[in-house]
């Protein structure tokens, strides 16, 4: 049952993941991944009621967190913009991008903005090579030889979104 | 049994064994940085290469397993160079101020560096920041001198199953750390020590508090009153280059004498009311229907551990305070009044293999009238590092005795020193009590004895109100083994009377705060040395300690007694950590 006090976190989700893992050999990775879909974040709270449910020591839970770059600690933003610095969308102008959607947003690679909307990260290669560069968002909208003069456009219209 | 060839020499080996082994047995000392025997091999220093006949590649010979015909060399120019570029790398991201480092003459990095040739860091780039901790009683961590072997992460994962501390972050950024970097006494370390006790370099070490015990003696308006664990006499001697096991309880007086200690005492008299107390407590549980296992308490790790995992089992452990705290306690009341001196005016103080017992001393339930029954204690390490202060030939001080009153102890207080000491102590007063006749029989040899995995188990016949009764004990070392039995107790699975626990495999001979190295075969020399002690004592059971006799007649009452219950029992709680995380 959620609190109604707004400021508690419902765990019920996270401690249905824990006990159907329970026991299980090797079990953490998958917790976390699941853990982290749901609440966007694996916050230290969160790390520590994995441990608890899971009887493995806070500090393995931590060292797994942060060895792991797809896990965050902090929630990302609703948009994740991923701009791929793979060899071919390099040579083509990948670090423009990136530099771009850094000024744009006024946050480094790694960081979300204050409005919670854009959290900005790079990746290797995506596997499109023959669109580079490439940036995708979400994982789902993906932009293909993408020129710096496009940012402001791609920016604009999820701000545009969110205010519709 | 295989046949391989190491440096032109043939050496039959066990099946299993990996090359390391079957180099040491030929006498060839191969480096190494992050094995620890029986424990540790990972392979990742990288210190321990050499040469396969046939296999492009140098491997590591302490995660190699050994092959039938297998041809090694662990020492061509190809396996030097190698080994050497290899330490270069990991002092690219070391410091270099040895002098001024806890470690210095006693680090096996800067050991390696002068036995490898190694003369300039060829390598200078960016050095990692690895965070400080200064802020935990017991410890005291600088990443910067971490060499990442994974050391200090084994003994607190594997061994001692506390898992205070484990490997974060990746490439540069890696380190072996608390969750969320929080101090180690925000963690749920139970400051046991074997992380420091394990540390190649200087970077888990003491926290020092050997400045407050020369400002005590200096200090004119306060007295000072040292006493000396059972163990640290079987283990001091090694700092000052004798053999693992050296019995230096004499000297340890004599150098006490010099430093200006006003009052000497030994901890093995407290040993000795311990054994009263807890024997006692022990009788009265078993005949009165009280929670049984009865469980020691006198290993402050071990306390520290079972209020933090096992809380539910805090009724069955014995509400005894350590030897430490008694000798404290002791101190400022008996001895104060015998000698009319002002117990604010005392500073108590420790030699303790054990970098637990700081934390003990700092307990707030250890003492009364806001005064600590110890105020300051300090490791067999930082002991040794007085002495050679003071300016103190050790070896050649000739060997003194502690002072009266309290001075007169017994082997069973010395026996405390190794894992199954206090059960036997305890069986050789408790048994004599329950039957009322002497017991010719003293060696308790089945709880006795180096016990890495498992616990060992014994049983005694005995009779209590004419009815013949079974004793069932465990002994257990090292917080593993500790926790296993723990487990079986919730289960339902042991029907223990008494359970021994201590923190340290081994018991206190392995102590977080005992000379560096400690190994096993070292470890094994040190008990050696406690049962030698033990059989030369003229004493060897605690209730026959004279000392303790009119301690009781002059002073405490009864075992167990109200003045006893006052002075010389404590209460346990739960440790609750990481609560309120940021969420």
């Amino acid at each position: 049952m959620a609190c109604e006090c707004g400021n508690c976190i419902d765990y019920s989700v996270l401690d249905r993941i824990v006990e159907e893992s329970r026991g299980k050999e090797g079990i953490l990775i998958n917790v976390l991944h699941s853990v982290q879909e749901h609440y966007g974040a694996l916050t230290p709270d969160i790390q520590k009621r994995i441990s608890d449910g899971l009887n493995i020591p806070l500090s393995q839970v931590y060292g797994t967190v942060t060895f792991y770059h797809f896990f965050t600690m902090v929630p990302k933003g609703k948009y994740v913009i991923k701009i791929c610095t793979g060899t071919a969308c390099y040579v083509r102008g990948a670090n423009k991008l990136v530099e771009n959607f850094v000024d744009k947003l006024g946050i480094e690679v790694g960081q979300t903005t204050n409005d919670g909307l854009f959290s900005l990260e790079t990746v290797r290669c995506v596997g499109a090579c023959s669109l580079a560069p490439v940036v995708t968002i979400n994982d789902v909208d993906i932009y293909k030889r993408v020129s710096p003069k496009e940012i402001d456009g791609i920016i604009a219209g999820y701000r545009q979104k969110e205010a519709e | 049994m295989l046949n391989i060839n190491i440096n032109g020499m043939d050496v039959k080996v066990e099946k299993g064994s990996t090359i390391l082994e079957a180099a040491n047995k030929i006498g060839l000392k191969i480096p190494t940085l992050c094995h620890i025997p029986e424990i540790q091999k990972i392979g990742a220093c990288r210190m321990c290469l050499v040469d396969i006949e046939g296999n492009p590649k140098l491997q590591a010979s302490c995660t190699t397993p050994v092959v039938d015909g297998m041809i090694v060399k662990t020492n061509t120019k190809k396996v030097r160079d190698t080994r050497k570029f290899v330490l270069e790398l990991i002092l690219s991201d070391h410091p270099t101020a040895c002098l001024t480092c806890e470690r210095n003459t006693r680090c096996e990095l800067q050991t390696l560096a002068a036995e490898l040739g190694v003369d300039i860091v060829p390598f200078r780039g960016a050095t990692s920041s690895r965070g400080k901790d200064n802020d935990t009683l017991q410890l005291n961590y600088d990443g910067s001198k971490c060499i990442y072997c994974k050391r200090c992460e084994t003994m607190c994962n594997e061994v001692q199953t506390v898992g205070a501390i484990f490997s974060q972050k990746r490439g540069f950024d890696s380190e072996v750390g608390t969750p969320f970097n929080l101090p180690f006494k925000d963690s749920v370390c139970t400051g046991c020590g074997q992380c420091v006790l394990n540390c190649p370099v200087g970077a888990l070490k003491d926290n020092e508090n050997i400045d407050e015990v020369w400002d005590a003696i200096y200090n004119p308006d306060k007295i000072t009153v040292i006493q000396v664990a059972p163990s640290v006499r079987v283990t001091l001697g090694e700092e000052f280059g004798l053999k693992p096991g050296s019995i230096v309880t004499g000297k340890i007086f004599a150098a006490m004498r010099r430093m200006g200690f006003d009052h000497i005492f030994d901890t093995d008299f407290a040993a000795d009311l311990t054994i009263m107390e807890e024997g006692y407590e022990f009788i009265n549980r078993v005949k009165n229907g009280g929670t049984l296992p009865m469980i020691t308490s006198c290993s402050p790790g071990w306390v520290n551990f079972i209020e933090t995992f096992f809380p539910d089992l805090l009724p069955n452990l014995s509400t005894c305070k350590s030897p430490q705290q008694m000798q404290g306690a002791m101190v400022k009341t008996y001895f104060a009044e015998k000698m009319k001196l002002d117990p604010k005016k005392i500073v108590s103080i420790s030699v303790m293999p054990c970098t637990a017992k700081k934390g003990e001393a700092k307990r707030p339930e250890m003492g009364r009238d806001g005064y600590s029954d110890v105020d300051i204690a300090i490791t067999t390490r930082e002991f040794a590092k007085m002495i050679r202060q003071s300016e103190i030939d050790f070896l050649n001080l000739p060997d003194e005795g502690p002072d009266d009153p309290i001075g007169i102890s017994t082997g069973a207080g010395l026996i405390f020193g190794a894992s199954g000491g206090v059960m036997e102590a305890a069986l050789r007063t408790a048994l004599e009590v329950i039957e009322g006749h002497e017991i010719k029989n003293v060696d308790y040899v089945g709880v006795r004895g180096l016990k890495l995995d498992g616990f060992k188990e014994a049983t005694v016949s005995t009779q209590i109100d004419g009815n013949p009764v079974d004793v069932k004990v465990a002994v257990a070392s090292g917080l593993g083994n500790a926790r296993k039995l723990m487990e079986k107790v919730q289960a339902g699975e042991a029907d223990y009377h008494f359970i021994e626990i201590m923190a340290c495999p081994g018991g206190c001979i392995g102590g977080g705060g005992q000379p560096i190295p400690t190994t096993t075969e070292i470890r094994k020399q040190r008990i050696e040395g406690i049962y030698k002690g033990d059989k030369d004592m003229p004493i060897r059971k605690s209730h026959e300690n004279p000392a303790i006799q009119v301690l009781y007649k002059e002073f405490l009452g009864e075992p167990n007694g109200h003045k006893a219950h006052e002075l010389l029992h404590t209460h346990y709680t739960q440790q609750k950590y990481y609560e309120n995380l940021k969420k």
